[in-house]
Order: structure tokens, then sequence, then C-alpha cells
């Protein structure tokens, strides 16, 4: 398979732009008591093989929105979506992503194990096939040893671990996460934007990241796409100048402060709209 | 250890509340009878007595202690009088309505959370089956079951498979929907068929709520039988005790089969609880 080919290679370079998802005047109304809300309006965005782009913006500005519109879990109403260069919903049906909620959810009666392999029984990997996958899986996000625990056994941070093993152990080559660490304290994210980092640079996925820290999307996106709502929208995409290796200290440096300025200012932009 | 106290005192306070009722009820007929006989009685005669009446209004606690023993260990176990046999004849009937009620409410659950139809058409006779009073149903089912020839067990199943259906149904309904958005939209995320969504989230969501509505459901099935042992001079089962208890005054005989029928609910009830422990325990639902 493509991934396991990938993840032989320790660094893969950027690929040359082949846009893996891409959004053209991407509008998404819905329809409540109170009459319509634009949750989102004139959306372009384009996300290249091998990204790590994160979505950042204040409540309401439409970032989960997106995401659940490039997985196939709400319908624009306007515009067009391409996902591998099908509409979302096909390729939700070929299985193209991984969904990282906020919380594990996580099957309190299943073991981790259990867990991680409930998507490959739904997609009808073979048994061994399946032990094989979760022992690969459990060995990126250093949960190994653990797949015989439950959830209610581990840590918060180790429960957000196993669900992101979850949803990386059918090989999809596209992964979609939506604020996965906003539950946690502070030193565990740390500890999780790190190691999510070096579990991109190990696989090569293209990742799109939802979250309202503005650390966190520096750290760890070679783009950042800043949101602002009422309706939501673009306001600011920042492709960043960061390496694609970053130690942890990165953060203190003048680069990283510079850029996460600019992303200060382009939400204090968007907020001066009302 | 420390909650023996409390319990033994609540339980002292009920025995000495009903011993006082028993002396004040009582002491009504054993002032007549002093009455009819010219004499009088003071209320140091009074009070022993009240407590070995042959009818009394209110038996003492110790009179029904004395009946249930005869009835349940006085007695062989294949005696008419033996509260073990009207037990047994009770007990098989609500197990066998609960049996039916339960596959019937979980069947019915399972139509109504995946069809919107169902859930217009059923829902509404579900719940207009118990706004029905039971005691009015239960001797026609048995009166038009009988003149069709079924005897015995199963109408009176049949009455109790009425009574306990709806507590699962209304239990397991609510225990399939519990999956909230997130653990959909997963399933979703991994075009999940919706068998899969059905044996792999729902149903496993849905035990905590089923074990729930299952300890409603067995009291009500015996609450059942016993109804459908009332009409039409049943002779079988604790609900015929309870109506020959009342037809010839014997007031011990109707609260040691009173009893008997709350040993039996309180017994099924534990039992299920221990299974749902287990159950649960096992499934890590429960810590």
């Amino acid at each position: 398979m493509n991934a396991t080919a990938a993840q032989m290679d320790p660094a893969p370079a950027p690929a040359p732009a082949a846009a893996v998802i891409a959004a053209r005047n991407l509008d998404l109304t819905f329809q409540t008591r109170d009459g319509p809300v634009q949750a989102l309006k004139g959306v372009d965005l384009s996300i290249g093989r091998g990204d790590f782009v994160s979505f950042i913006g204040p409540s309401g500005c439409g970032k989960t929105t997106l995401l659940r519109c490039i997985a196939a879990l709400e319908q624009p109403t306007g515009g067009s979506l391409t996902v591998n260069g099908m509409s979302a919903d096909e390729a939700r049906r070929a299985r193209a992503y991984g969904y990282v909620f906020q919380a594990p959810g996580l099957y309190p009666w299943r073991s981790i194990a259990g867990n991680i392999s409930l998507p490959l029984e739904i997609m009808g990997f073979g048994k061994a096939d399946r032990r094989e996958r979760i022992a690969r899986v459990l060995d990126l996000v250093e949960l190994t040893g653990f797949g015989g625990k439950y959830p209610w056994q581990l840590s918060g941070g180790m429960q957000q671990r196993a669900s992101i093993a979850r949803a990386l152990a059918f090989d999809a080559d596209i992964l979609l996460m939506d604020e996965p660490f906003g539950a946690l304290d502070e030193i565990v994210r740390d500890r999780l934007n790190e190691a999510l980092l070096a579990l991109w640079e190990k696989t090569g996925k293209t990742i799109a990241f939802v979250t309202h820290s503005i650390p966190e999307a520096v750290y760890l996106s070679t783009r950042i796409v800043v949101m602002s709502p009422r309706p939501g929208r673009i306001t600011d995409v920042i492709e960043s100048p960061l390496h694609r290796h970053r130690p942890l200290e990165i953060r203190d440096s003048a680069e990283f402060i510079a850029i996460a300025q600019r992303v200060r200012e382009g939400l204090r932009a968007g907020h001066s709209y009302d | 250890m420390r909650h023996v106290v409390p319990v033994l005192t609540v339980l002292g306070v009920i025995v000495a509340i009903w011993y006082a009722a028993a002396i004040g009820m009582n002491a009504r007929w054993e002032r007549d009878q002093a009455a009819r006989a010219g004499e009088t009685i003071t209320w140091a005669e009074i009070v022993p007595r009240t407590m070995s009446q042959e009818r009394p209004i209110l038996p003492a606690p110790h009179q029904v202690g004395a009946g249930l023993w005869d009835g349940i260990a006085g007695q062989a176990v294949t005696s008419r009088r033996s509260l073990v046999w009207h037990g047994w004849v009770t007990l098989s009937a609500t197990l066998a309505g609960f049996g039916v009620g339960t596959a019937a409410g979980m069947l019915l659950a399972v139509g109504i959370v995946h069809s919107r139809v169902m859930d217009q058409s059923v829902m509404p006779w579900a719940v207009a089956s118990q706004t029905v009073p039971i005691l009015a149903i239960a001797p026609m089912v048995i009166v038009v079951l009988a003149s069709l020839g079924v005897k015995g067990l199963l109408p009176k199943a049949v009455i109790s498979a009425w009574l306990s259906f709806f507590p699962v149904l209304v239990g397991m309904v609510a225990g399939l929907r519990s999956p909230d958005g997130m653990q959909l939209d997963l399933m979703r995320s991994w075009n999940a068929s919706p068998s899969h969504v059905f044996w792999r989230l729902r149903l496993p969501s849905s035990l905590p709520w089923l074990f729930a509505s299952l300890k409603v459901a067995i009291a009500a099935a015996l609450v059942g039988t016993i109804v459908g042992e009332l009409p039409a001079g049943a002779t079988q089962g604790l609900g015929a005790r309870l109506l020959s208890g009342s037809y010839y005054g014997q007031t011990v005989q109707i609260w040691a089969a009173l009893f008997t029928a709350a040993i039996l609910a309180a017994a099924l009830v534990m039992l299920l609880g221990a299974v749902e422990r287990l159950t649960l325990r096992r499934m890590g639902l429960a810590r």
C-alpha cells in the first residue's frame, strides 16, 4: 500500500501541489428556527498532499463546519468541494479519511485493541491483518502494550492517542482532526503536539486540524487558515516558513513569534466586523 | 456492617406500628364479644386477645409469620395448601409472560428506532394499551381464551406479557437512541452499514437501559399474573390464594399469600440486579 511505502521514508518531501482537498466558493447555510444562518460563505481552499493545515478562529467561524463538509458529515449548499478528486461523499464511502473528535469516543466495553479493531471489522479486514495493523498503529502513537487495557484504565491523553490510532488503522491518507487536544491540559497537549508532528513526518499524511490555540496552530502547521464568524469565512491564509522538522523550542524563536503575531492580528481584524 | 443498625431500626419501627394497628383494629371485636356476654373487659385483657384471633381484621406480624411458615415449610410441596406449590404456579406464568413481553418489547423497540412510520404508528397504541385498566381487561382475556379452550398457564402469561412489554419497550427505545451524535458521526465516517451501527453501537449502548426496565417489567409481570389468577374462580396460584382467603375471611391466609408474592418479586428483581451487575461490569459500563 502507498501509506506503508511512505512510512518507510523517514521524511517525505512535500509533494508538488496536487490538491487532495479543493474547495471553490463553498457556501453552507443552515435553516434554523430564527431564519437562515450562514455558516460558510465563499470559501476557497486547496490542500496539497502531505500538507498540515490548521483552521483557527473564534467559535462560530465555521472551522468545524468546514471540516465536517470535507468529511461529508455536512452538505454544502453552494460551491464545489472535491476530496481526492471525488465528491466529499464519494470520498467518505471510499474511506478516504480518518476523523478524530475532541472527545476520544472509545467504547467502554471494548479494550483499546478492540476499539482500534472496530473500524477494521466494519471495513472487512481479516483477523491476522487486523492484529498486525493494531500493533502497528499502537506503536505509532506510543501505546504499545496497552492494547489489552480498557479505556477507563487510561489517562485522557492516552485515550486521545488511542482514538488517533483508531483513525490511522485503516490507512486513509487524510486525517481530519477537530480540536483533538482541546480538552487536555497544556503539558499533555505539548507532548501530543510533538508526537503528532513526529507521526505526520513518519506517515506523510495530509492533516486538516481545527484548533483555537494560536501556538498550537503555528507549531503544527505548514499552512494556517484564519477564519472569522458571521458569516463564516476565510480572512487570511499564512504559509509557514518554519522547517517541517520542529523541536518544541522553536516556539521561542523570532520566526515563530512573528507568525503567531500575524495570526493574532488576523483574528483581531475578523472580530472588528461586529 | 454499619448498615445493620439503621436497617433493623426501620424494621423494628414498622413491626411496632403494625402491632399497634393490630391491637387498635382488632380490639373492637373483643369489646363487642364482651358486651354481648354482658361482661366488662379491660385493656390488659384485650391486648393479648387481639393477637391471637381466628379471623382478625389485621393479623399481628407473628400470626402472619406463622401462616407463612406453615404455608412454606409445614405442607407437602404438592399440597393445595402449600405456598410453595401456589408460588410455583404463579412464578411459571410470570416467567413465561415476562419472556414473551421482553421479546415483544425489544422487537418493537428495534422497529421503532429504525422506522419513523413504526414510531408514529406503534408507540401510540403501546401507550394506549397501558392506560386500559388491567383489572377490566384480565377477566375478558381469561374468559375469551377459556371459551377457545385455552386454560392454565397461557391466559395468565398473556396478561403478564401485556404489562411487562411496555417498560421494556420504553427503556429499550431510549437505550437504542442513547449513542450521541459523535458516535454516530464516527460510524458514518467509516461508512458503516445500519446493521453495523445496530450490533456494534446501539445494542451494547442500550444494555444499562434494558436492565433498568427489565426490573420494572418483572415486577409488573408478577402483578399481571396475580391479577390473571383472580377472576373466574381460579384455584391455583397466589392470586387464587388471595381470593379464597377473602371469601372465607381468612386474613392470615391473605397476608401470607401477599408476603409470598412480595418475597418472590424481591427475589426476581435481586436476581436481575445480580445479572445486571455482572454483565455491566464485564462490559466496563459499571464502575
